[in-house]
């Protein structure tokens, strides 16, 4: 009776002490994001403007309309060429810089910290930096290039003036910044391949090449999966690297959902079409959860 | 097929500190299968890791086929190797596990199939050629990373412990198998194991290593019956040799030939054991003892805890008593105090 009746007890006071430990982690996610995931679609389908009184439903009417503004159609196309440019950029590079990383050498500990440096900066800092760098007028990128004869002094490129310029800066700056990240997680999947595999390798006479494409990459697979899926989530839903460099700028050409959303909700004070700008979002980043878990699993199985 | 030699070949990991492998000299025969033994951290590894060219010798020379192999890589060597952890690629299947050296190697594509199929039949996995290795028992990955290495028909052969994943009874078969095999094939063969009856029923020679150092190198017979030195006499046999010190020698006698005072008339010693323990062990006993009259040595200088072991195919003793025992001479070897080498059989001053 009494080994029962303990028995019970320390079941229901764990189960009170599991509610406390969860708990705020359950208040955090209902607070900072179900509330204003909530109030998004709540404003995506009302007539919200900052300031005005009293909201009206009015269908999906704000959505018939951002679907019909060219800005909107611009920063959809751009957040897929932000993407997918930065993903390409972020994947080939942390997998180079992993394999570089992964083999001794003398300094190999401060050459990770130097690459790690990015990740822990504050991004506004970073972004500012390479405002500072792409400058129109102080620009050291083209200090060098006029002090190596690459380019004319009077016609020098504007990195951050030039449409297509624009895009490829705030793309490499975003490489930049997700570089770090990308090349800690391959870096341990690096490590987690048994040493004899790549021997075994080497003993049945694949070179570099081959070992690298037809043994290491297919192991490293899962763990690139994970990185490259971060990576579209970090990306697709980030901001502040065309907030700070371009605004969006030159005419919407470095625009993203994320900023149109928030230069039209907050700047241009239409919460309703900023709402209905960022749920469209919602599907993409449903889409790349799902994959992600998916992985998640996968990785905790096999 | 080709012979492999090293010439002094040591391999220092840490300056200053003493090399994991030191000095090694040793030449295999043609077609021969040559075991390294020795405990762990023996440098038997590391030594085979040097033949394959997965590590570099400080200083020495290894010679494939008569030519000296320093400077190639693995692939350069035109040889096999069967990890200790098996190395499958886990993201292949079997049949392309077995086709990744002739791949590798660029082996003309259409040959592919039959030489795969070929190594598979030699082991008896064709039907597994469309799993996966993690879908696989030991015995069967064993089988796979054997037939991944014999499929481009190498010059040399090499195996770091392939039998030690292995439970006994699959062990026992697998070993049997990998016998039968070198018999068929005739590769030169290199096995690293620290398992003595691997080595025993195996080697064409077993190379002793301790400590870097080869102890001896010889066919089983004379590693068992003339060990070189008190290391090989202890390491090999179980149980080990039986070691007695005697003025400035060390006398040694194999548990077997320690028998009751009865069975050896001619006997050179004679010991009085009182038994501590007893082992049935089925097909024999271990006998566990202590002498009596202190194993020959003048009074003053026994060590009376000194256990003897003898084995024995019946025994009709008691723990805790006394009984005579006796080893003939002929079963006798010597070793130098000061050295632990082999010395020339002396009279001894046995009481």
């Amino acid at each position: 009776m009494a080994v029962t009746h303990r028995g019970r007890s320390s079941r229901s006071s764990g189960f009170g002490l599991g509610v406390a430990m969860f708990l705020p982690a359950v208040l955090y996610v209902l607070l900072l994001v179900g509330v204003p995931f909530g109030m998004a679609f709540f404003y995506a389908f009302s007539d919200a403007r900052i300031g005005s009184g009293g909201e009206n439903f009015v269908g999906f009417d704000n959505f018939a309309s951002i679907l019909e503004s060219q800005s909107f159609r611009t920063a959809l196309k751009n957040s897929f060429i932000f993407t997918i440019s930065s993903q390409i950029l972020v994947l080939t590079g942390s997998t180079a810089l992993a394999l570089a990383l992964k083999d001794k050498f003398r300094g190999r500990g401060f050459v990770r910290f130097l690459i790690l440096l990015p990740w822990v900066a504050p991004i506004s800092l970073g972004a500012i930096g390479w405002k500072w760098i792409l400058d129109s007028i102080y620009s050291v990128v083209n200090w060098v290039l006029i002090a190596l004869h690459l380019v004319k002094p009077f016609d020098k490129p504007m990195w951050l003036g030039e449409p297509v310029l624009a895009m490829i800066s705030v793309i490499v700056v975003h490489t930049w910044r997700l570089l770090p990240f990308s090349t800690v997680i391959l870096l341990a999947g690096l490590t987690a391949i048994p040493r004899d595999i790549p021997e075994a390798a080497a003993v049945d006479g694949a070179g570099f090449w081959r070992t690298l494409f037809e043994i290491t990459l297919p192991m490293l697979r899962p763990i690139l999966n994970v990185a490259m899926l971060f990576g579209i989530i970090f990306t697709f839903t980030d901001m502040i690297v065309v907030y700070v460099m371009t605004a969006g700028g030159p005419y919407d050409s470095t625009q993203v959902l994320p900023s149109l959303a928030f230069f039209t909700g907050i700047q241009g004070s239409d919460l309703a079409a900023g709402a209905a700008i960022s749920i469209f979002l919602v599907p993409l980043l449903v889409v790349v959860a799902y994959f992600m878990l998916r992985v998640a699993h996968r990785a905790e199985v096999t | 097929m080709a012979i492999v030699e090293t010439r002094a070949v040591t391999k220092v990991f840490k300056a200053g500190t003493l090399g994991a492998v030191n000095d090694v000299d040793l030449v295999t025969a043609e077609g021969e299968f040559l075991v390294f033994l020795g405990p762990s951290g023996s440098g038997k590894t590391t030594l085979l890791r040097m033949i394959a060219g997965l590590e570099a010798p400080t200083s020495g020379d290894i010679l494939i086929g008569g030519e000296v192999v320093n400077d190639l890589t693995p692939r350069e060597r035109r040889i096999a190797m069967v990890f200790q952890s098996y190395a499958l690629y886990p993201h292949l299947t079997v049949y392309k596990n077995i086709a990744f050296p002739l791949k590798a190697q660029g082996v003309p594509r259409d040959q592919h199939r039959k030489k795969v199929e070929w190594a598979a039949g030699l082991l008896g996995i064709g039907q597994l050629l469309e799993r996966k290795p993690r879908e696989l028992s030991g015995g069967e990955r064993q089988r796979v990373a054997v037939a991944r290495a014999i499929v481009r028909e190498p010059s040399v052969f090499l195996l770091d412990e392939p039998l030690s994943n292995l439970d006994a009874k699959l062990r026992a078969s697998a070993r049997a198998e990998l016998e039968q095999f070198h018999r068929r094939v005739g590769t030169t063969t290199i096995y690293v194991t620290h398992d003595q009856v691997e080595a025993m029923a195996m080697g064409d020679r077993i190379v002793v290593l301790h400590k870097g150092v080869v102890r001896q190198i010889g066919t089983p017979k004379q590693v068992y019956d003339d060990p070189a030195d008190t290391f090989v006499a202890t390491f090999l046999g179980s149980p080990p040799m039986n070691l007695l010190e005697n003025g400035d020698v060390i006398v040694g006698f194999r548990p077997e030939h320690l028998v009751p005072a009865a069975q050896a008339p001619s006997a050179a010693i004679k010991l009085t054991l009182k038994i501590h323990n007893l082992e049935y062990l089925g097909s024999e006993w271990i006998v566990y003892g202590t002498a009596v009259d202190g194993g020959g040595k003048p009074e003053g200088e026994r060590a009376s805890d000194k256990t003897i072991i003898s084995r024995l195919p019946t025994a009709n003793l008691t723990i805790g008593a006394s009984h005579e025992f006796a080893v003939a001479e002929q079963h006798l070897r010597f070793f130098d105090k000061a050295t632990e080498k082999r010395a020339p059989a002396r009279a001894l001053s046995w009481p």
